[in-house]
């Protein structure tokens, strides 16, 4: 009863789902529309999920270990003054809600991951060795990439222009569409799994 | 940037954020961990209220209470019991809601998937071209596709034809890997460009500003 | 452990922190002493450009603003380039953000190009906001918009606004250009050109943006703006510079360390192994 009717469940309704793509019956659409508009429903019920498990695990946090005590709090500080803040819908610009965003939020988010700008440079520097010849084609073809931003005089300008467009569009789009096409049948084939209910890793665990 | 110091104020504050979190790139240190901490929050809260008005408040309350659409009714059931997976004993009950959410999703995925991914690729590889330059490119790219996927092929031994396919299928995959890497360092540095100039804009406000 | 070493070993055990200094100095060149640079338009770039230029007035888009602050110096460049082009030829924007931590973002600049060219809110574009699950919210509107959207972001019904009243959804529209820094433009490619049809152009960052040029090959996306490169043509496109044309040169300087650094290092390396094999 407690994996059975979940599988059967998972069964019935992805069949329905697979055959009324291929039904162009107004019926067909209706239940199209309605059964993603449920989804939705049942998803936005089911995101607070994680924003409690992460305010709990902090909380606890904050009561357990006297290190993490002050960020703990900064973090549920931080998380109460923007929930507060963004009580109305529309708080207008100029408001707390939108300073906290535009000064807070951004600039964290956006810096955090600017870092990598840093990091790819010393990637660059200390990984990247022509130890074998497909480490060669790599670093050569990566090297033509980034010589495009520079402006190099003509003709090598347009040479090096043209030869990257050429790299994109040919080698390049066939290495990405053997990925596409490899992770498509890979996805496919583990999504007709999860249908059929032999993979059943997203019903946790196994009571 | 404008010169009204309650936005110099706000400013200051996020070029401090902005240093304390690139301090990090020194070593780990409190204020990384103070700004790190405070975004986790923030970024908490905002999402927060915007599942509440974008997503309960407008695909929860307003249908039942106030258009009396009494149908909604039955997802907001199965998504309450999606919180039974919170309880260690109980946790089970949540699988009845999962499975609605399951099977629908991945019922819609895979038809779309096999058009996307699978006819639309290979119908793209194999679309007649014209032209001497056309043709070449089009004899790589079909070589290329084939080779590359010969080399995901792990149900035999990569020897003998199947080995020359898989070696050509790499060195096109490196070929990918080193233009997407090549890309890539724009993207990165991008970030870090508009950081920059956030910064010298604060800082040229700030100095007009005192003088 | 310095006495001793060979200058390719000191040069290839360099402590990172160096690699950086020297990345934080290149950066600050251009913005003690700015340059222009020279952009050359792609093929991918100018089909967007045209597909939009060649609505007539009065013709609606839907310009899906998925992207959020992490990606924010690559893609809001291509979105102001976009609001101003769309703006100035008079065409009505049907706008979502689907990204998380987008919409706050999104409703101010959208208000402030809006602004610009003086145009309101309701009439001239319908901002519908953001939900969640972005594949179901995206197949959801190409049956109705008013399903998954039954209010914009502000909270009004999308039935009581103006521009709306003749729109319901994907075949209303001319176009989906989705500005997106995650998944979300394999889900309208996916499920938004694959089911409906909508013609679908995409603006990805850098990282993303090589593995989509099989779809454009295929014809499921019919444009392409590759990273900031690829909003700094769409700038000079419109002939109106901004964010992305004035980090450009800034992308110079750092292109040229690293393409110097793996140059330098490589060298190192060679030489090293030279060493190693003729010491044997």
């Amino acid at each position: 009863m407690k994996k059975q009717i979940p599988i059967l469940i998972v069964f019935v309704t992805g069949l329905i789902m697979v055959l009324q793509f291929f039904v162009p019956h107004a019926a067909s659409e209706f239940l199209f529309t309605y059964a993603n508009d449920f989804v939705i429903v049942i998803g936005i019920l089911a995101l607070p999920l994680g924003i409690f498990s992460l305010m709990r695990g902090t909380v606890i946090k904050a009561r357990k270990d006297p290190r993490e005590r002050f960020y703990a709090i900064v973090t549920i500080v931080g998380f109460l003054v923007m929930a507060i803040a963004n009580f109305r819908r529309d708080s207008g610009p100029d408001s707390l809600a939108q300073n906290l965003f535009s000064y807070v939020m951004i600039p964290c988010q956006a810096t955090i991951f600017s870092m990598l700008a840093f990091y790819i440079a010393s990637a660059a520097y200390r990984a990247f060795r022509v130890r074998t010849w497909l480490a060669t084609v790599l670093l050569v073809t990566a090297f033509i990439v980034m010589l495009r931003i520079v402006p190099l005089p003509e003709p090598f300008s347009s040479w090096n222009s043209s030869l990257v467009q050429w790299i994109l569009a040919v080698p390049n789009m066939a290495s990405k569409r053997a990925i596409i096409i490899g992770v498509g049948l890979g996805a496919i084939s583990y999504s007709m799994k999860i249908i059929l209910g032999i993979e059943r890793g997203y019903m946790g665990g196994d009571k | 940037m404008e010169a009204n110091w309650g936005t110099l104020l706000w400013q200051g504050g996020a070029v401090f954020l902005t240093l304390a979190v690139f301090s990090f790139l020194y070593a780990d240190n409190p204020f990384y961990k103070f700004a790190e901490r405070l975004w986790v929050g923030v970024t908490t809260g905002y999402w927060t209220m915007l599942l509440y008005h974008q997503g309960f408040r407008d695909k929860v309350i307003v249908p039942i209470v106030y258009e009396q659409k009494w149908y909604y009714l039955v997802p907001v059931l199965l998504g309450l019991l999606m919180w039974f997976r919170l309880s260690p004993r109980l946790g089970w009950v949540s699988r009845y809601a999962l499975g609605f959410y399951v099977g629908i999703s991945t019922g819609i995925f895979i038809p779309l998937a096999f058009k996307t991914a699978i006819f639309l690729q290979v119908e793209g590889t194999i679309r007649p071209v014209a032209g001497f330059w056309p043709a070449v490119n089009f004899t790589l790219a079909l070589i290329g596709v084939v080779c590359a996927l010969a080399y995901f092929f792990f149900s035999r031994p990569h020897t003998g034809v199947l080995g020359v396919m898989s070696r050509t299928g790499i060195y096109t995959l490196m070929i990918g890997f080193g233009a997407g890497f090549g890309l890539t360092v724009m993207g990165r540095v991008a970030l870090l460009v508009q950081r920059v100039i956030f910064m010298r804009d604060y800082f040229v406000s700030l100095w007009g500003s005192l003088f | 452990m310095r006495d001793g070493m060979a200058w390719y070993d000191r040069l290839l055990n360099i402590d990172r922190r160096w690699i950086y200094v020297l990345m934080a100095l290149v950066v600050i060149v251009p913005a003690v002493r700015p340059f222009t640079v020279p952009v050359g338009i792609s093929g991918e770039v100018r089909a967007v450009h045209e597909a939009i230029e060649a609505q007539p007035a009065g013709g609606v888009i839907h310009l899906a603003i998925d992207y959020d602050p992490s990606t924010l110096a690559e893609l809001q460049p291509m979105a102001e380039a976009i609001l101003h082009q769309c703006f100035d030829k008079d065409l009505r924007l049907v706008i979502t953000a689907l990204s998380q931590f987008g919409p706050a973002m999104v409703d101010e600049l959208v208000t402030r190009v809006a602004t610009e060219h003086g145009k309101q809110r309701d009439v001239h574009y319908a901002f519908l906001g953001y939900k969640p699950y972005p594949a179901i919210t995206i197949l959801a509107m190409g049956s109705d918009y008013r399903v998954p959207f039954p209010t914009d972001y502000y909270g009004t019904a999308v039935d009581a606004i103006p521009m709306m009243q003749d729109i319901h959804n994907f075949s209303d529209v001319a176009c989906v250009v989705s500005l997106a820094g995650g998944n979300v433009a394999d889900m309208w490619i996916q499920y938004g050109n694959a089911k409906y049809g909508v013609p679908v152009a995409l603006g990805v960052t850098g990282v993303m943006a090589s593995d989509y040029y099989p779809y454009l090959q295929s014809g499921q996306i019919f444009g392409l703006l590759p990273g900031v490169k690829g909003a700094a043509e769409y700038e000079s496109l419109r002939e109106r510079p901004g964010q992305a044309s004035r980090g450009m040169p800034y992308q110079v300087t750092s292109h040229l360390l690293i393409i110097i650094a793996m140059i330098v290092a490589n060298v190192g390396y060679i030489a090293q192994r030279r060493a190693h094999a003729g010491g044997r």
